[in-house]
């Protein structure tokens, strides 16, 4: 006999799973401290400078989604500052005196970082020319001969006659 | 068609090259940007006794370590009793309990040896992120005017004394006696 699942049970459970889903995924959209902003700029200003900003312990991570104690330490700063009336460059910049440009998620192109920057530009030139240079080879080179019938037969006599070696 | 495959060896070599010098670097050593500069203020209570208020003067005056520790970091453990050392050889060795919680920091100093002149604690990471601090233990080397002339992130080791710190300090000391004997 089949067993039956009375309806009320399945209509609890589904309604269960319904109500989960939701909060799993508002809980990973962002770790740590519930933050308060009274001003709309300030919460926009905190939302990009958490993700710009690179967590120096996890490296592969921005402050935004690490949970090291460091990168909570580093919110909490980003968060401070932010309230008190500090501008996004001025947050950065005061990071990077302190843990170097490497606290920057994206690199800024200044004198160290040319090379960085340019590199795929340079890659692409490299292939362009390379790839220039291998057509302009084959273009000069002789087109194959034509043979006619009776040059084909005389051919095929002359490497008969050399012992079967292969023309050169 | 010779020239072009010798070519083609260089760059593949040249780039394995590259590639070989990464897999040595060490991609937790990051040049600290607060080398050459004056050590970042800071206010907190000594670990000691709460009452007591310290500042980077108190780091200030000789040539002198500043070590970042915490009970919780296992390295720092390690660590110490290079510093005994270096403390014992007459390196004034100043620090910052960092993110740790005043009772068990005491303890573990009572149990143990104290290599530090003066303990700045840190429980928030406040002038943890004024001095660039990430990775505990880290040490830095100040000059008598209390500016940083070295930054070292994670533990000393006996190589590295030898190579780099105790020579610095050498040098740095020698600067401020001659310093001195001209004023």
């Amino acid at each position: 006999m089949k067993p039956r699942i009375p309806l009320i049970r399945r209509a609890l459970s589904l309604w269960l799973l319904a109500a989960w889903l939701p909060a799993g995924s508002v809980m990973g959209l962002a770790i740590g401290e519930p933050l308060t902003f009274t001003r709309e700029a300030h919460q926009r200003q905190y939302d990009i400078l958490v993700r710009e900003l690179r967590c120096t312990v996890c490296q592969s991570e921005a402050i935004h989604e690490s949970n090291a104690e460091l990168a909570a330490d580093m919110r909490r700063r980003v968060y401070e500052m932010t309230l008190a009336g500090h501008d996004a460059g001025a947050i950065i910049e005061f990071m990077v005196q302190r843990y170097g440009d490497y606290v920057r998620y994206r690199p800024p192109l200044q004198a160290n970082t040319w090379l960085l920057w340019a590199s795929p530009f340079l890659l692409a030139l490299f292939g362009a020319l390379a790839w220039w240079r291998s057509v302009a080879v084959r273009r000069r080179m002789p087109p194959a001969p034509v043979f006619t019938g009776q040059e084909r037969a005389l051919l095929e006599r002359l490497r008969r006659e050399s012992g079967g070696g292969r023309l050169p | 068609m010779k020239p072009r495959l010798i070519l083609l060896l260089l760059g593949v070599s040249a780039l394995l090259g590259l590639l070989f010098m990464g897999l040595g670097l060490n991609s937790r050593d990051l040049p600290s940007p607060l080398v050459g500069k004056p050590a970042p203020p800071f206010m907190l209570e000594a670990l000691e006794n709460a009452e007591v208020i310290l500042t980077e003067r108190d780091f200030i005056g000789e040539v002198a370590l500043v070590n970042v520790w915490a009970t919780w970091c296992g390295t720092c453990r390690s660590e110490k009793p290079l510093l005994m050392e270096l403390a014992r050889g007459g390196i004034p060795i100043h620090a910052f309990n960092y993110r740790d919680e005043r009772d068990s920091a005491l303890r573990y100093l009572n149990v143990s040896d104290n290599p530090y002149r003066t303990i700045a604690y840190d429980p928030k990471g406040d002038a943890g992120i004024d001095w660039g601090v990430y990775a505990t233990p880290e040490t830095y080397v100040l000059d008598a005017e209390g500016v940083i002339r070295y930054k070292r992130i994670g533990p000393l080791t006996r190589q590295l004394l030898l190579d780099e710190v105790l020579p610095l300090i050498e040098t740095l000391r020698a600067g401020e006696a001659r310093r001195m004997a001209q004023s």
